[in-house]
């Protein structure tokens, strides 16, 4: 974080807010990447116990969510932050807004999950989500790491991955629509198998929103619903085009 | 589109809404003031160095910086207030409309009426607020009554205090609050219809409410004058101006779209100014 100079304020007071509100939001993160790497393996492994850990991790999730909120509101309306500070500040709202929902979607996960362990294993043994999980769980990994060390260029590589992800979700579709059509006995199995799916490639595009709140929090721009190709024309200079 | 919008979220008509504005861009500007290669000394003290600025014509312009960096200095070239100090040396030009006004042939008090200068402090003379806003009027030599009272009547208006003043035009205008005061004398100002309005910490001396009151006047007033106002309150730069200079030891260092100064300045002493970090 040293690019964004949070020790630099006159008021010790501001930075020591700006720095605590950083922190809490990559704990945050943090634990909602624990929370879609354990939902993952205990669909593929049928371990109800690891997803009766997630469903209860939401809560704390839920709860980070409106303490930072009301820690940043209380900055904008004490401090009145400008340029970067103000930037940081919007980012980290937009980012624990999409950590959140990751959360939820995590916890989905692990309720299927459950379900999913009373059921006859597949043959394949969800290793299709075994894989999406563990990209989408990559992923976050990669915003939070872009978000810490304020690399905007992270922004373009999770536009690509869940460019992949969608179409591994589309993959994952077509492979259950066959064995929905080879034997209807295993319907409610495979519909639950669809909602891990959805809520994995769900979170694939909450982790491609953060990777976009970088930009802005480090370029001031606003890329989102820019194409690929947009993108790396806008961050192909690498970096910032502030002058000294 | 505007009006659907206003509808649709219930904003009361008249009400500007200034998030709706398209970012404005100087080059697209009609510039009113302009300067070249400006440089003011004290004495052997350089207070301005090198200042080239061109501030478009009715908008709301803010100077900005810390305490010495030459802001009001700048200012008061506008309308030459620094004539009057003898260690003052100016070198450069400053155009208003295109017109060198330090040329020989330029009437100082004609000029002066041109652009109107509002200080910190509120200066009311000491007699009534009516004779306080005719006052410019009757230098000029007018004092055919019924125009007069047509004059301070639209300049109350225009500087939103008639309503608050209208059954006391005689009292003496020491009798008003600060704020009523600072909008007094900016009728006063406008009574001699200037071109340029120029603000030096127009507010620093008011509580929040008046304040605010000279805020709204302030966008209120671009819509016929240009308005420069140099102000310590960064916020308040941020609530009235179209376009923000920032100014550090005598330079200009930033002139840009306010909105764009404040969220993603392009230089970093203007980042640690205005985010109140240490360079």
């Amino acid at each position: 974080m040293d690019k964004l100079h949070l020790d630099k304020h006159i008021s010790r007071q501001f930075n020591e807010e700006l720095e605590s509100l950083r922190q809490q939001v990559m704990a945050m993160g943090g634990l909602a990447e624990e929370m879609i790497s354990d939902a993952t393996r205990a669909v593929v492994e049928g371990d109800t116990e690891l997803a009766q850990k997630v469903v209860e991790s939401d809560d704390r999730v839920n709860e980070m969510e409106k303490t930072i909120d009301e820690r940043c509101i209380m900055v904008l309306a004490r401090r009145q932050p400008t340029a970067s500070d103000l930037r940081l500040v919007v980012a980290m709202i937009k980012a624990i807004n999409d950590l959140e929902r990751i959360g939820d979607e995590a916890e989905k996960i692990a309720r299927m999950a459950i379900r999913l362990a009373e059921a006859d294993r597949p043959r394949t043994n969800y290793r299709e989500l075994e894989i999406m999980g563990t990209t989408v769980r990559g992923m976050l990994h990669d915003a939070l790491d872009g978000f810490a060390r304020l690399a905007p260029e992270v922004a373009v590589e999770l536009v690509r991955k869940d460019k992949n992800v969608d179409a591994d979700y589309e993959a994952a579709l077509r492979q259950y629509h066959t064995y929905l059509v080879e034997d209807s006995r295993n319907t409610r199995r495979i519909i639950d198998a669809i909602w891990v799916a959805r809520s994995m490639e769900r979170i694939g595009d909450h982790a491609k929103n953060i990777g976009e709140y970088i930009v802005y929090l480090v370029e001031g721009k606003d890329l989102r619903h820019a194409t690929l190709a947009e993108m790396e024309r806008e961050l192909g200079d690498g970096g910032s085009s502030r002058s000294g | 589109m505007i009006e659907e919008s206003r509808q649709a979220t219930q904003i009361p008509a008249g009400v500007s809404l200034n998030q709706d504005r398209q970012a404005l861009n100087i080059e697209r500007e009609d510039i009113c003031i302009e300067t070249r290669g400006l440089n003011l000394y004290y004495a052997d003290d350089q207070a301005l160095k090198d200042v080239n600025l061109r501030i478009p014509r009715r908008r709301v312009t803010a100077f900005i910086g810390p305490s010495g960096c030459g802001k009001s200095t700048l200012l008061r070239c506008f309308n030459r207030m620094n004539d009057l100090i003898d260690i003052c040396r100016i070198e450069g030009e400053i155009r208003i409309d295109g017109q060198d006004i330090h040329h020989r042939d330029v009437d100082v008090a004609e000029h002066r009426r041109r652009v109107g200068m509002v200080f910190q402090k509120p200066n009311p003379f000491p007699k009534s607020i009516f004779e306080n806003v005719a006052y410019g009027l009757r230098l000029q030599g007018v004092n055919d009554r019924r125009k007069l009272s047509e004059v301070v009547e639209s300049a109350l208006r225009a500087a939103a205090l008639w309503d608050e003043v209208k059954d006391r035009l005689e009292d003496n205008a020491f009798g008003l609050s600060g704020g009523q005061q600072q909008r007094l004398v900016i009728a006063r100002a406008i009574a001699i219809e200037p071109e340029v309005i120029l603000l030096d910490e127009p507010c620093s001396a008011l509580d929040p409410i008046s304040t605010a009151k000279v805020e709204e006047l302030i966008i209120e007033l671009k819509e016929r004058y240009t308005i420069v106002i140099v102000t310590h309150n960064m916020q308040q730069a941020a609530r009235v101006s179209d376009f923000t200079a920032y100014m550090y030891m005598g330079e200009l260092i930033e002139f840009d779209d306010t909105s764009r100064l404040f969220t993603n300045p392009r230089r970093k002493a203007t980042e640690d100014y205005i985010t109140g970090r240490y360079g």
